[in-house]
């Protein structure tokens, strides 16, 4: 398989904190990844330096070959990498319809003529972006909640809120941001059902910060553990749990008396 | 009076309310737009001898606030004129005509809404232009509020919609006001301070769109210059910025001799007249609810909300902010062009602190994020202002006072965070379609 992301010598520092280095990815379309570390490792850190939040000092970011470093958040977002947040920064005024709708913003072809006047081209490309949201809440079972203010969700509800904004910017690449934190056991079921079926019916490849044991290796094909910013192991999910390297970041150094 | 805001019957018990409530639920706009007319109709023709029979010194100009307050013998006399004149010819009209309002609303609904929405329009100015020709006090009231309304929903869209206090409102309307004043005064009079009509008179209100459309954008050029420095940054540094500006284009203005310095302009043509600033709020009206509704808007309240997650979610952030900026500074300005023609005089002293407090308290009053709040506090503040004028100074204890309460008891405002549907407004309301419609339109509370 060919990736479709490619990250390749990755480095940024916050004054002289080197918070990541010589970090590398590669994603292929219909794969999850995992990302694992403990806390301040730099794991969302690595997902702001790919996504153009934070600008990297060093290395690349090439998205099907087209080097992503400099280019704007939502620039980045629009060419089809879209992203999830570790505490869901969801637009607490806004119903849930409306967040799904305004992440169509990057395919709006009708302009402020047409955002001010209300031409018929408007109202044909919000009739076809409210059924595509639609479409993005019924994928993740949630339409039913369409009209409901943001606020009066329960956090499980807000979480597929959330997944559906980053799916209606018809994304190829998810990178998702501790997707089940706070979940309980029936919601973690459902939530991980739903990262299934993004990679298998919409192929999407998945990149995932994940602190719970059972969801990276249920999911992840290929794992890799970030401490103090450098990827100190990488491989399968069962390789991972087993690496001397890995148990020590976790537990510390086991001492031999 | 808002005949779609009524609560589920029986909430508070009563046979009364319920009636009520069941009443004003049966009648579309349209028929209270029917009654409406009766009574500024019944005005016209009988008001002067009413007030007569009633021992009232003229026909009440702003409900008789305007006397009354001074002189508490005529209270009595006002309360009867107000109730023959405008309740019963409201009432009964809303009522025996809402059976064919109904009927012309769903007929006017099924075959072509924006015929529709231009009807009731035309009603409400018909109204309107009756009202207004009882007294030229009444007149200049009626424009100022209706340049209020602009105002206020046009500072919305950076305050309540974008979410970052801009204080630079009166200066974008100083703007407007001078740049539409010097076309007109320059190009169209004759003038003390700069000679003979460039062109003639005549041509003159043919221009005048085009003094408005250029007031409008000289606003938005002024708003470029707060943008740019400020946008890189949030909060505060935006409110202290744009109330810079306000005080820059002040005290450039008083120091301006070519255009009067401290003393204003005088002599702007009288062409605002109540079609050409009623036509210019609807527009402005119908624009900015355009705009606030499509995804774009939405992007601003995503902007509002959280910056960071409207950025990942694909919304060009800093253009959203300036277009929106840029937006609300034009209709500032098209604003400022109209109040200076209303007046026929502008001078800086107008586009101060005191002016920015009154758009901002219509704003807050009205609420945050809806273009009907804006709607309803800029017409509430502006005609009790107005209306209180004879308590003096105790009127600036009173309406601040109205507000501390608004913001206790609802801190957003009194409408916040509402979707205008006009559709919705105008459905008729005496069968199923009508409930469905109100529905749908329900989303934003």
């Amino acid at each position: 398989m060919t990736a479709l992301l490619r990250v390749e010598h990755l480095s940024h520092a916050f004054g002289g904190l080197k918070a990541v280095s010589d970090y590398h990815l590669e994603l292929a379309p219909g794969e999850i990844r995992g990302l694992i570390g403990p806390n301040g490792a730099g794991k969302t850190t690595v997902f702001n330096l790919i996504t153009g939040i934070y600008r990297p000092d060093e290395g690349r970011v090439l998205l099907e070959g087209k080097d992503l470093v400099g280019l704007a958040p939502y620039e980045i977002a629009a060419r089809g990498l879209a992203r999830t947040f570790q505490n869901m920064l969801l637009w607490r005024h806004m119903t849930v319809l409306e967040h799904i709708r305004v992440a169509r913003w990057s395919k709006l072809r009708y302009g402020l003529a047409g955002a001010m006047f209300g031409t018929a081209a408007r109202r044909r490309e919000e009739t076809e972006h409210e059924a595509a949201a639609r479409r993005c809440l019924a994928f993740l079972g949630i339409e039913e909640l369409a009209s409901q203010k943001i606020a009066n969700l329960p956090y499980g509800a807000q979480r597929k809120v959330e997944m559906a904004r980053a799916l209606a910017t018809e994304p190829r690449i998810l990178f998702l941001d501790e997707p089940t934190a706070g979940m309980n056991p029936e919601e973690l079921v459902q939530m991980m059902e739903i990262i299934r079926r993004m990679r298998d019916e919409l192929g999407l490849g998945i990149f995932l910060i994940e602190h719970r044991l059972r969801v990276v290796m249920e999911l992840c094909r290929r794992v890799q553990a970030l401490v103090f910013g450098e990827v100190i192991a990488e491989g399968s999910p069962e390789e991972i749990r087993n690496d001397p390297r890995v148990i020590e970041a976790y537990l510390g150094k086991e001492i031999v008396a | 009076m808002e005949p779609h805001l009524h609560r589920p019957s029986g909430a508070l018990g009563g046979g009364r309310r319920d009636r009520a409530a069941d009443f004003a639920r049966g009648v579309p706009l349209l028929g209270w737009l029917f009654g409406a007319l009766l009574a500024v109709l019944l005005e016209s023709f009988f008001g002067r001898d009413l007030a007569d029979f009633l021992d009232l010194p003229r026909v009440p100009v702003l409900f008789g606030f305007e006397y009354a307050l001074n002189k508490p013998r005529l209270i009595p006399g006002t309360l009867a004129f107000l109730f023959l004149v405008y309740a019963l010819p409201l009432l009964l009209g809303a009522r025996l005509l809402r059976g064919p309002a109904n009927r012309i609303a769903r007929l006017l609904a099924a075959r072509a809404p924006g015929v529709a929405l231009l009807l009731h329009l035309a009603f409400l100015y018909g109204i309107l232009h009756l009202w207004t020709e009882v007294s030229d006090y009444r007149l200049i009231v009626a424009k100022i509020t209706l340049i209020a309304v602009m105002l206020t929903l046009s500072l919305n869209v950076v305050n309540g919609f974008m979410g970052e206090f801009s204080c630079s409102h009166p200066g974008f309307m100083a703007l407007g006001a001078y740049a539409g004043s010097l076309v007109t005064i320059v190009g169209f009079t004759n003038s003390a301070m700069f000679g003979a009509a460039l062109l003639p008179p005549a041509l003159g209100p043919v221009f005048f769109p085009l003094a408005l459309l250029l007031g409008g954008a000289v606003a938005a050029v002024g708003a470029l210059a707060v943008a740019i420095p400020s946008f890189r940054t949030r909060g505060d540094y935006l409110a202290i910025i744009s109330l810079a500006f306000t005080f820059i284009v002040k005290s450039l203005i008083e120091n301006l001799e070519i255009v009067g310095g401290p003393r204003g302009l005088r002599g702007q043509p009288d062409w605002a007249n109540l079609p050409v600033v009623f036509v210019c709020t609807v527009i402005c009206v119908a624009m900015i609810n355009q705009f606030v509704r499509s995804i774009y808007g939405l992007g601003l309240n995503a902007v509002r909300d959280n910056e960071m997650a409207a950025e990942a979610m694909t919304i060009n952030t800093r253009r959203t902010k300036m277009v929106a900026f840029l937006f609300a500074a034009f209709w500032a300005g098209v604003a400022g062009v109209l109040f200076a023609h209303v007046l026929r005089y502008v001078n800086p002293g107008t586009f101060g602190l005191q002016q920015l407090a009154e758009v901002l308290a219509m704003m807050y009053f009205g609420g945050l994020n809806s273009v009907v709040g804006s709607i309803v506090g800029a017409v509430s503040i502006n005609l009790l202002s107005e209306m209180l004028r004879p308590l003096e100074i105790w009127k600036w204890i009173f309406i601040p006072l109205l507000l501390i309460l608004v913001m206790i008891f609802r801190p957003t405002g009194l409408i916040a965070f509402r979707e205008f549907d006009p559709l919705a407004w105008i459905a008729p309301r005496d069968g199923n379609g009508s409930r469905e419609r109100r529905e749908n339109s329900g989303e934003g509370k």
